[in-house]
This record gives structure tokens, sequence and C-alpha cells, in this order.
């Protein structure tokens, strides 16, 4: 660890600090309606588009026909992806002839990027043409986004009105979070990314003549070793920058390339990780002071973000400590961080970003759902792969993501509310409305979906044969692997640990389920809780009032979010990660 | 329900035409018209041929250059196969991997301890960088292939050293690429050398 | 109070309660029993898993017989604590209920029927409606209303109040309980229950805990920990195929082990405990509450409405200070004051005479050598006073002596007239005296607040409940009392329909208001407050309208009562917390010793250093059992309350049940595993 290391961290919290407020300010002002200055260019395009979809601006909805509309939604944008990847063939932007893609991928691809896991069984460059990068994924990368904020926004409204049913309209929520919140920064954004040299282009993919070729050696059909010239190097090409920003602003996370933030082409430089650094917590972050702001108690909005805050910043000195440290077992090596290099466990982590900012990186994107990957976490040491885990075993709360983070994270603040509320001598009580049997019954079932889905898959898959088969790295990684790779669908994630091998039948059927499960049976009950918070009275506030906001909330949140979110996996942590990292301490290998 | 159902079906056509098409073609327009380079990708043409991509790591072999990181991108630096190796640091593979390499690098240049970098692989495969320390090391067997001083040599290698972005962002690299163009260019091979090169386009002999 | 809670104190260690919990732990171990209590049913479903595989080992020759015979033991311990702590909660109920059935005895009744006959039936034959009489000696045979008469009546046997109280017809004392008795005097009551729905019936009910349902907050705290405890099953039965996978399988006797541990085996032990504890605690108080529902409102209370006489001030006014008129001495005002008052019963004439013989040391002995004779206090006149000698001495309203000193053409000094206005602007009531038709000053009478009261309700404002007080005083008069009293607020003038408005305004602007209550005309605010308390004292149809009856009758427990409901949710709450804490501990005992013995590298998260695998999995299932008995007393004391803020207690209570809940298991668990090494147990 450098001290640079840590002012780069510092620095980037900082900033993401900084952002809260302005964020959070404009999200309150779209979604109140209120004035902003983007106003005069937007207003006339959200007026024709209400008026060529038919959605009447003032009707507003109760949450069970927002929920419905959403499904609707998601349901029809996720047929149309299908369609769109089933027949790109005869669709434009295709120079490079790229076939349709076969129906399970198809469907696998869209199921994911319709819940904003953007979980990928394919390489982009060589499946995906530009059309269906452009209008099938990049277009669910900002639907599946505006979804996930819309509906933070609904829990938001659930808690702050009281004494109605009526939570908005889903359509208006959608148009606005599209033209205000996601179009400009993306517009400014992506912009910013190819100064910086992300590409953005239709050409069709260059071929360069190397000036040293080479030989390799290949394993030919007949399993014979048979050495072949490698004289060219084909370099794929694509309106890339378009769909980086929105991929980290909407914590989407689904990679132009294979490589995703990793490729030279989607991250060239420090800056643009740092920039998509920032672009993946800006609404995160920035909702926890939305929250604040139309709930009327600024205070408890940043003792959420505090809260993340904390929980970030342990996560984020844990993989820097474990992946600084390097890896023990590799003998002969120089691992020690100097001005001359990072240092450190460099297998699958790229120069330029060296130890700190890919520890950075692989934090942010697993405590957000981003699931954008700028070093491979396979490779991570068994405690720096364990960080991502465990973010994401944690509910996708630390920040989390653009939306799902914040309503993960109010289903915690109930449960820490509904148990040690009573402490204060009252029945519990949030922001002045009461948990009832209700409210804990949906927060429950929000949680006891996800522990059967990432408990319940990952035990079968590692003692069938169908499931062990796909297994990468044996021993007690294998394990880490799978339980990965539910962790993560069910959290939208859609990182992996991506040696193992998902593009079976088993895996592909069993986490596109995870994702659907992870993210509609997560929203449903939570869009529940927000209908009944509505509906109720607002108790005023007095000093006998349990307080949600200041340090003593903070600590009381983190355990509750530790002690519920991750005790339920420690069995399993125990003998992955850490059983791994005590035999990697002790020598052993697999 | 029905009535939602239509609204879906035309804001699923409606947005995806302004999202889907309209935003994207709009940045692509803008970003040629602004950064028609970058937004290419750097492409670096020497007499007409394309050679490579200034960000996109290539595999070098044989003495006289400076080698990139090993790649799991396909067999090496496959730009249509971009990808890490994915191996766990407790995998007998990777040991096995990078002990061949650190044999290899330790009789080229025994005595100094092995980068980390050069011996691990990077995580697109594509990685065009090389750490500063890496480049050193491989700094004497360049200077006896190409029978130059590693004086002289140094002094190019640290031309070449990007430093931090503003000075503490990432960490301080050198690229392969650029590096070995200059040296082809300043300190062409020479003819009938023992490893022996012919520079650009022809066929190497050297394996990996 | 004192005594009655010594008496019911002894009880709590009473063998014959002991016994009976002990007896009842088991019949409590039927599965249509346990079923309703989730966490332990399954505690229960494990515990019997357990004992048959025991046996299939035994009789298979496998397994290592101690180790398996001793989690199976403790797993049904486990559940024969959680057991024993509903029952020794219900036990003490249990015996009072026994006393209250002896008053229940069938009594005789004299049935008034047709215009003036009478005849005598059984008590259980009475329907409502019935008009009966009682006689002195008799056992009022129903709850009802008395219509004629007037009667002293011996309560104890549902008050414990030994003395006597008086029943009358009209006004707000007309209710009779059944099983009460008749002292003096006849009365005609009219029966207001029918036979089983008496007051009795439901006060026998709610002690024994019959009629217990769940409260709203405990059906949500039992879906809280339903689910939890789902999470670990799901945990746990996962955890075998991890092992699998990883060369370890687990034997069910450890499996069974960790998901018992893991599960909130102690909140959902005790959470029946707690709430039949509340009740007890307020019955202790000589409160019933009619629902448990009540009791946990009464934590919630935001707004408390008080009656201000006999719950602020003393009953009535007292004589505070004297203001002569010019050229009179204090000390002659005092004595003229004194001997208009001798013979004055009531209790403010009592309170002059206690002034002058306080503040001024006069004692009238020297009264009788006057030869008085008393004027009392007529309502034409509305002056009492004496004529001694040759002097004559009034006292009584301003404008009464004014008439007086008027006749004699005599007028009341003006600086006199300035001070009586200051007196009634204060709260106060201004008498004045005068000695033969001239004004000697003036007595002021004013409420006197109860003793501690001021800090009772800073209690309340630090625990953010607001205090109004009601009073039917002038606005001017009831806020000086207000200042005195510290209440928050109050509503002045007040008329019933008044109390209920304010009750609904407060309600809807989201408040939980808490009042208390006798009259009849207090019957509907009683009904729309949130938590209402009537007194024994007052009418049926006000005990009917209130949720909670105080046997006492005394309004200023409604603050007890608060603070009972309060305690109730702390308690309730600080086990949740200290039970879901305790897990962390249970982990790092039970983890280890599942896999150290294929993998020693995990020994380094055997933090405590437990002895060896057996006895980390024991000493965790022995702690998780014995946590049990060991905060028994605790759920049945309640957990101590503070009049703090919300923040404060917060803070404290997060110290010591989500702190504490994260470290005691680890001490214990260690404690219990050098025990079980020392005494060679595994």
């Amino acid at each position: 660890m450098t001290v640079n290391g840590w002012l780069q961290i510092l620095v980037f919290l900082f900033v993401v600090f900084l952002l809260a407020k302005p964020v959070g300010i404009f999200l309150a002002r779209v979604f109140n309606h209120n004035k902003t200055y983007l106003d005069p260019v937007l207003r006339p395009l959200e007026k024709v588009i209400y008026r060529l979809t038919g959605v009447d601006e003032k009707r507003e909805m109760r949450w069970t026909e927002y929920a419905i509309a959403m499904l609707l939604f998601s349901g029809v944008s996720m047929t149309l992806l299908y369609l769109i990847e089933r027949m790109q063939k005869w669709l434009p932007f295709n120079p490079q002839k790229l076939p349709n893609v076969p129906p399970f991928l198809a469907f696998g691809t869209a199921a994911s990027f319709t819940t904003n896991t953007n979980w990928q069984a394919y390489a982009g460059e060589t499946t995906m043409s530009y059309f269906t990068q452009m209008a099938g994924l990049a277009y669910h990368n900002f639907t599946s986004a505006a979804t996930g904020i819309v509906l933070a926004i609904v829990v938001i409204r659930g808690i702050a009105r009281h004494e109605t049913e009526h939570l908005g309209n889903f359509w208006v929520d959608m148009t606005r979070c599209l033209l205000w919140v996601l179009l400009p920064v993306c517009l400014v954004g992506s912009l910013v990314l190819v100064s910086q040299g992300v590409i953005q282009n239709l050409n069709s993919y260059a071929t360069a003549h190397l000036i040293a070729p080479h030989s390799v050696q290949v394993t030919g059909a007949n399993g014979k070793m048979t050495s072949k010239e490698v004289t060219r190097q084909v370099i794929p090409q694509g309106p890339v920058a378009s769909q980086e920003v929105i991929k980290e602003f909407g914590t989407n996370g689904g990679g132009f390339f294979n490589a995703n933030s990793a490729h030279p082409f989607e991250n060239p430089t420090p800056f643009t990780n740092f920039l998509e650094m920032v672009l993946i917590f800006a609404i995160p972050s920035g909702l926890t002071y939305t929250l604040g702001r139309m709930t009327g108690s600024q205070r408890h909005g940043w003792a959420i973000w505090a809260a993340m805050a904390f929980l970030f910043l342990v996560g984020v000195s844990t993989v820097y400590w474990a992946e600084a440290r390097g890896n023990p077992l590799l003998v002969g090596t120089d691992q020690r961080a100097s001005a001359l290099q990072p240092g450190g466990n460099m297998e699958g982590k790229e120069v330029r970003f060296g130890i700190a900012d890919s520890s950075l990186f692989t934090t942010v994107t697993t405590d957000a759902s981003c699931g954008a990957v700028n070093s491979m976490f396979d490779s991570y040491t068994p405690i720096g792969g364990m960080v991502p885990l465990v973010n994401i075993m944690l509910g996708e709360v630390v920040f989390g993501g653009v939306g799902a983070g914040l309503i993960g994270m109010v289903v915690f603040v109930i449960l820490a509310v509904f148990i040690a509320g009573l402490m204060v001598g009252r029945t519990p009580e949030y922001l002045g409305k009461k948990i009832e049997a209700y409210d804990v019954k949906m927060a429950m079932l929000a949680i006891l979906i996800l522990t059967f889905i990432t408990l319940g898959f990952p035990a079968i898959s590692v003692v069938q044969p169908f499931g062990t088969s796909s297994i990468s790295n044996p021993g007690p990684h294998g394990l880490t692997q799978v339980v990965y790779a539910y962790v993560s669908s069910a959290g939208n994630n859609g990182s992996a640990f991506a040696g193992l091998n998902a593009n079976t039948p088993w895996y592909n059927i069993t986490t596109g389920l995870t994702q659907l499960l992870g993210r509609f049976f997560m929203i449903i009950p939570v869009l529940a809780i927000a209908g009944s918070l509505a509906k109720k009275k607002i108790v005023p506030e007095s000093s006998g009032t349990f307080p949600v906001t200041g340090p003593l909330f903070t600590v009381l949140l983190v355990s509750t979010i530790l002690i519920v979110g991750a005790l339920t996996f420690f069995p399993a942590l125990s003998l992955g990660p850490i059983l791994e990292h005590l035999m990697m301490m002790a020598g052993k290998t697999f | 329900m029905k009535k939602n159902l239509l609204i879906a079906v035309w804001f699923t056509l409606i947005t995806t035409l302004l999202f889907g098409l309209g935003y994207p073609l709009a940045v692509t327009g803008l970003a040629q018209l602004m950064f028609p380079r970058r937004a290419d990708g750097q492409l670096i043409e020497r007499n007409g041929k394309l050679i490579g991509s200034r960000i996109i790591g290539q595999e070098f072999t044989g003495p006289s250059y400076f080698h990139s990181r090993p790649s799991a991108a396909g067999s090496g630096y496959n730009a249509l196969d971009s990808g890490g190796s994915n191996l766990a640091p407790t995998n007998k593979a990777l040991l096995d991997r990078v002990e061949a390499d650190v044999k290899k690098l330790r009789a080229q240049n025994p005595g100094t301890p092995i980068p980390i970098d050069l011996v691990t692989a990077s995580g697109s495969g594509l990685d065009p960088d090389i750490s500063p320390a890496a480049a050193l090391f491989q700094l004497p067997r360049v200077a006896r292939a190409r029978g130059i001083s590693e004086h002289a040599l140094r002094a190019l290698v640290e031309k070449h050293i990007t430093g931090k972005q503003f000075g503490f962002l990432g960490d301080a690299r050198v690229n392969v690429l650029e590096l070995n163009l200059a040296l082809n260019r300043l300190y062409p091979i020479r003819s009938g050398s023992a490893n022996g090169f012919a520079g650009v386009g022809a066929a190497g002999s050297s394996k990996r | 109070m004192d005594k009655r809670d010594r008496r019911k104190k002894q009880s709590l260690t009473d063998r014959k309660i002991l016994s009976r919990a002990i007896a009842d732990s088991f019949r409590k171990l039927r599965p249509q029993t346990m079923i309703k209590n989730p966490v332990m049913f399954v505690v229960e479903v494990g515990a019997t898993l357990t004992t048959i595989q025991f046996f299939w080992n035994i009789f298979h020759h496998t397994g290592q017989i101690g180790f398996d015979f001793q989690i199976t033991l403790w797993l049904w311990f486990t559940v024969l604590f959680a057991n024993f702590a509903e029952a020794m909660a219900e036990g003490r109920g249990k015996a009072q209920a026994e006393t209250l059935r002896k008053a229940r005895t069938e009594t005789q009744a004299r049935r008034v029927w047709g215009d003036d006959q009478t005849e005598i039936v059984p008590s259980s034959k009475l329907r409502a409606g019935d008009i009966v009489i009682v006689s002195a000696g008799e056992f009022i045979p129903g709850d009802g209303e008395i219509i004629a008469g007037v009667a002293s009546v011996d309560e104890s046997a549902i008050t414990g109040e030994s003395a006597p109280v008086i029943r009358e017809a009209g006004g707000d004392r007309s209710a009779v309980t059944g099983g009460t008795r008749v002292l003096s005097d006849e009365i005609t009551v009219r029966i207001s229950s029918n036979p089983g729905e008496t007051f009795l019936d439901r006060m026998i009910q709610l002690v024994e805990g019959a009629s217990r349902q769940k409260t709203p907050n405990e059906i949500a705290l039992n879906i809280l920990l339903a689910g939890l405890t789902i999470i670990f099953l799901v945990a746990v039965v996962t955890l075998q195929p991890f092992a699998i996978y990883s060369g370890a399988p687990q034997n069910l006797f450890v499996l069974i082990s960790l998901l018992v541990c893991l599960i909130p085996t102690t909140i959902g032990a005790l959470l029946s405990a707690i709430g039949i504890a509340g009740m007890d605690r307020l019955i202790r108080r000589n409160v019933i509450a009619m629902s448990g529902r009540a009791v946990e409102a009464a934590g919630d209370v935001d707004v408390l409405l008080l009656d201000k006489t006999g719950t602020i001030t003393l009953g009535n006014r007292q004589a505070t200070a004297l203001y002569p008129c010019k050229n009179v001495s204090e000390l002659d005002l005092a004595r003229a004051a004194q001997f208009a008052s001798l013979a004055d019963e009531t209790p403010e004439g009592r309170s002059i005479v206690v002034l002058a013989k306080e503040k001024y040391g006069l004692r009238g002995h020297e009264f009788a050598q006057h030869n008085p004779s008393f004027i009392p206090f007529s309502a034409h006149t509305r002056m009492s006073g004496v004529d001694l000698d040759n002097r004559q001495i009034r006292k009584g309203a301003p404008d009464a002596i004014a008439k007086y000193v008027a006749e004699q053409g005599r007028e009341v000094p003006p600086e006199t007239k300035q001070v009586v206005t200051e007196i009634a602007s204060g709260g106060g009531t201004p008498l004045l005296v005068a000695q033969d038709r001239r004004v000697l000053g003036v007595i002021a009478l004013t409420d006197v607040v109860k003793g501690g009261i001021r800090e009772r309700f800073d209690h309340l404002r630090a625990m953010g409940i607001r205090t109004v007080m009601i009073t039917g005083d002038n606005p001017l008069t009831a806020a000086a009392i207000a200042r005195t009293a510290g209440v928050d607020d109050f509503l002045a003038e007040a008329k019933p329909e008044d109390k209920m408005a304010l009750i609904k305004k407060e309600q809807a602007q989201g408040r939980l208001v808490a009042m208390a209550g006798d009259g009849t005309n207090d019957a509907p605010a009683l009904a729309q407050a949130d938590v209402g308390v009537a007194m024994n004292t007052g009418t049926q149809a006000a005990k009917e309208a209130g949720n909670m009856v105080d046997l006492d009758s005394n309004p200023t427990k409604l603050i007890e009562i608060v603070e009972i409901g309060k305690q109730l949710l702390i308690t309730r709450g600080a086990l949740t917390t200290f039970s879901v804490a305790n897990d962390v501990a249970k982990y790092f005992a039970i983890i280890p010793a599942m896999f150290s013995v294929a993998f020693p590298e995990l020994q380094v998260l055997n933090v405590m250093h437990l002895a060896t695998p057996q006895s980390a999995v024991l000493s965790a299932v022995i702690f998780n059992a014995l946590i049990i008995i060991a905060l028994i007393p605790l759920s049945l004391r309640g957990v101590r309350y503070r009049p703090v803020g919300a923040a404060s207690l917060l803070r404290r209570n997060l110290l010591i049940y989500g702190l504490g809940g994260v470290i005691a298991p680890f001490v214990g668990i260690k404690l219990i595993d050098m025990l079980l090494v020392h005494l060679h147990i595994v």
C-alpha cells in the first residue's frame, strides 16, 4: 500500500461526497416537477413523448399499478431486445456481418440487461452488432437504470407522503429520469471519455500488420500442438463511449468488450477510470441526499450515506491491503510497490491502474451493483476476492445500484428500526411511520428470497456434476466461484469470477432465474412497503422518537447490515475465501 | 392493465429510437468532429500500413524488443478475445506458468528480482503498458541484442515513461508498442545479427 | 401499595408457582402448543431428530454416544427452559386468579320482583337489567349500578385495599362490582352484566392469560423471528453441500446444534413471558388492562390528558398566604382568620387553621374564653364566621364581604381590592376577613400542586410525551397552575365535548392520546383515547369505555402506566437485540469446530481457543440454553427504565444489549468450555 494509493481512494470518496448534495437536489427537483435549467430544451420533448405514448401526465398511480406498469415495460422492452438480438444479421450497423445471436443466449442476455445485471455469457466484440449494442444493450442500460431510480423515488415518496395511495406515475417518472437525469450526463460524459481515448465510431474492425510477427503454439483439432504464425491483429471498433458512460452511470456494468473496463478502448487512462468510478457512485450517493430532502430529514440521509461510506472504506481497505500484499506463492518475483512498479498481486490487473485503482474500482463496482470490472476477480487473492463477494452478499446496499441500492438500504433501515426501535420504549417507527407486521413481512420476504436463491443454487451446484464441471479453479476457490455466480446474479451485479464456465444449461437457467427473482422479488415487496407506508399517518417527532440520524443510528445500521446480511453467508465464506486464504498462507496449492 | 400495456409498447419504441439510436449516433457525430483520432482508436500507421493501436497491446518476442506482459487474450494479445487468465492465486496452473516465466527471465537478467507485472497476465489481455521496472529489467537484454549502450537505452526508456496522470492518478507505465517503435526508429536492428529481425513485416524466429 | 407489592414479590419464588411451572414446561411440549412459537418449534423438531438419530446410533453402534446424548439432552432443555419461562410468567397470574375465583363464589341474590316483592335467586341466574337489593353483610351478586341508597363497601377482594369505600346512587361513584361486600346500609343495584361476563370473570381471564392475544407489535416481531429462523435454516441446510464439496461432511448433531444456536431462541423463548409479565406488572399496580394492545399503546403515547383536580393538584384549595390591610398587623389578621375558621370543617377552613398555627404560631387556646358562637356558612350570606364576646368575625367571598361592610357604610380599601384581583389572576381564590364590619385583610386560597409532580412532567417531557392539563377553571387560573405544575399545555373551562375534540385533534396529527376519567360524561373521550384509564370508583359506563381500569382510582397512575408500557417494549427490544447479537460468537465457536478436523488451518477462527470440536459445539448449545434461564428474571421484571430521551436510552441499551450481546457469549461459551474440560465431560 502506498501513500499515493490512499490519496486516490480518499480523493475519490471526497469527490463522491461533494457530488451527493447537488445530485441529490437535482434528483429531488426532477421528480418533484420543480423547474430546472434544462426545462426549456427538455420540457417540449417530454410533452411530445407523452402525446405519442398516450400518457396522462397528471394521473398518479397506486403502488400496485406502478408495479404492473414497471413489469409490463420490463417485459415489452425485454422482448424487443430479444428480437433485435435474433435479427441483427438483417439490421443495419453490422459491419462485421455478425450472425444472429443464438436463441438461448439472446434470451439470457435480454433478461440480464433488463434486470440491470448485465451478466454476460458472450464476448461483445464477436457476438453483438453495433445495432444490438446501441439499440438493444445500451438502451437497456438506460431503461433498467431509470427503472431502478424511479422505484427508489417511489419508496422515498412512500416514506415522505402520508395518508395517500398515490405514489406517482411510472411513465412520467421514467421519462423525466431518462431525459433530465441520464441523457445530459451521458452526452457530456461520453465526449469526455472519447477525449481520453474511449473509441466512438461505426467503422468495421481494423486489421493491423504487426511489426514483430511471432509464432504461437496452438492446440489443433487433433489435440496436437502446432506452431502458428501471427502477423496480424484485428482491432475491434464500435460506438463504445456512448455505452460506456451509461454502463457506469446507470450501474449496469455490461461491457462493450469481453474484458469490460479493463479493455483499453473502454477505460484507456487512469482518469477515465476515476471518472467511471465517480459515475458509478454518483446517483446512489446522491439518492441518499434526495431521501433526506424529500422526507424532510436531511440528517437521516447523511446518516445512511455515512453507513455506506463506512462499509465502502472497510471494503476498499481490505482489498487494497490484500492485493498490495501480493501472492506469497509466486516465488522469485518482486511484488513490492515502488515508484517504478505497482507491485502486489498483478495477475488480472492492468499496469495503468496498478493495485490501488484496481482495488478501488473492484470495491466500487461491487458496492454498487454495477459489475463493470477493470481487473479480474478470479485472480484476486482470496481475501481481496472475498470483499466483492461480501459487498454483494450484503445486498448491494453500500451505495448500491442506482435506486436498487437505496431500496435495499431501506429494507435494512426498516429491520434496524424494527429490531432496535423497541429499545426506546415505543413501537418501532421510521421517520414518523409506524413499522407494522405487514412492513416487516415484506422486508423479510425480500431478504428470504435472496437467501434462498443465493445459497440454494450454489448448494446444488457444488454437489452435482452439472455444477462442479464448470469450476475452473479447484479447491476452496471453486466454491467461491460458484457462490459468486449466484450472489452476483441475485444482487444484479453481473461481475463474475469469470473462470467459471457459466455458459451451460444449468448455469444459464439458474443464474437467469436468479437475476429475475433477485430484481423483482426485491422490488415488489419494497414497493408494497412504500404503498403501505404512504397510507400511514406521520407521528410527529418528539424527543421520545427513535433517532434515525447521527452516528448512533449509523452504527446501528451498519451492525444490522453486517449481522443480518452477512452472518447467513459466514459458513460459505469460511469454506471458500477464508479457507483458501489460510491455505495459501500455508503454501497449499490446488 | 391494457392501457399500460399499450403505453409500454409505444414507450419502448419511442425511447428506443431516442436513446438507442438518436443518442449514440449523435455522440458518434460529435466525437468524430471533436476527437477524430481518439474516437477511432488511436491507430498507428507506418508507410500507409496500419500497424496497430497505440493503446492496444501487442505481443513482442525475441531479445531485441521490449516484451509486453503475458496475455490470456486468445493465444496472446488477440484483440478479438480480450480477457484475463482467471486463474486463482492458489491454482497450480498459474504458479507453474509464473515459475516457467521467472526461470526464463532470470536467465536473461540474473540477480535482479523480476517485476511482478512482467510475469502476470493483465485483465484485458491487451495491456499496452508495462511498469518502468519491467522495462528497465529488460534493458540489458535489449541493449545487448541491439548492440547499444545501456545508458543510451535507459534514456530512451525513461523518455517513454508516462507518469501518474495529474500527478496522482494511476501508476507510472511504459507503452511497449511506442517504445519498440522508437527503438526501431533510433536503433534499427542490425541485419545479420544473431537474433536477426528484419523489422516491420518480417517473420520472427523466436518462440515464447 | 407497598405492602401488597411485597406480598406479590414473595410469590415470585413461591414453591407452588415454581413446581407448577415445571410441570407446565413439559405440558407445553405438545406440538400443537409449540407451533404457536415457530422458533422454539424448530428447536423441538431438531431435538426430536437428534433423539431419533441418537437411538439409531446406539442400535448401530456408531456415533459418539456421550456427545450425541449431551447435545440431545441440552436441545430438549432449551425447549423446556423456554416453556418454563412462559409458565413462570403465567404462574403469578394463575395464583392471583385463584384468589379472585374465591371471591366469585356462588351467592344468593335478592331480586326485586314486580313492584315491591323480592325473591331469592342464585347469583348465577342474574341477567343484565335485573334489580337486586343488597344489605349490610351481603355480597353484591354481580356488577351493576346503584340506583338507590348509599353504602360502604369492602372491595378488598378486587383492589386489595382493606379500607371500605362509599358507593352511592347517582354521581360518579355508583358502580359496584360483583364479589365485593356491603358493610353498612342497604343499596338497590341494577345488574349490568350476564354471568360469566362480569368484571371479575374478565379479570380472572386476563390475569390467567387465558384470553391473551398477541399484540400487533408481538405479531410483527414474530414474523421477524420466523423469517430469521427460515434464513438460518437455509444457511444450515446449504452448509452441508458446501461441506461435502470441501470434503468435510457434518453429522446431524452438529448441524442441528448450529441451527439452534443461530436462530433467535433467546427472544423466541422469552417473548411471550415478557408480554405476560408486562400485564402482570400492571396488575400488581392494581391496573387491569383489557388488552395487551392497550399496554403497547401506553408505551407509544404522545399526549397525556390529565385532570387538574386529584391528578396535578391535591383535591382542594388551601390557604397559603395572608395579606393584611393597612394598619392591621399580620398577626391580628391571622388570629381573626383562625377564629373564623376553627369551627369550619371544610378542607379550606381547616387549611386556614393550619396556616395560622404553622406560620404564626397561633394555637387558638384562648378561643374558648370568649364565649364563641358559630355562624355557619349560608348560601344566602355566603359568609361564615364566629361571634365572640363583643366581636363579629366573618370570612367570605370578596363581594359578599364587601356587601357586609357596606352595610356600615364602609368600603374595602382599594389596595386590598388590588390584592384580591392579583390573587384571582394568579389562579388562587381570595377570601376576605372582616371584624366588626371592617375589612382586616385577605386570605389567599390556592391550588396546591402535588409534591414531585413537576419532576414527573419533566421526565415525561424527556421521554417525548406532552402533558395537557384539563380543568374547569378559567384560562387565567389554569395558566397559573399549568406554570406551577410544569405541564406543557392546558385546556381551560373544559367541557366534556372539548376534551373529545382535543383528543380527536391530536389523533388527527398522528399522536396517541392517553387519559384517565371516571364520570359518565368521560365515557366517550375514554373510548376515543388510545389509552383510556377508567377509575374503579367511576361509573359503569366509564369502566366499559376505557381499555384499562385502575382499581386504586388514582389518576396519577396514568404516568406509571405509560412507564410500564415503555418498559415492556424496551424489554422486548433489548432481548431481541441481545439474541440477534449473540449469533456472532456462536459462529466463531461452531464453524471452526466443524471444519478444523479436515482443515487445521481453520483453527485460527477458533478465537476462543475452545478445547475440542465437541466441547466447542456443546458449550455453544449449553450457553444457548442457559442464557434463557439466566434471562427469565430480567424478562419477568423488565429492563430497568429511565425517563430520558430516546437518543440516550437507545445509546445505553444498544451498549448493554447490543454490544453486550456480542461479547457475553464469547465469555460464556469460553467459561462453559473450561468447565466441561475440567469436569472431563467431553
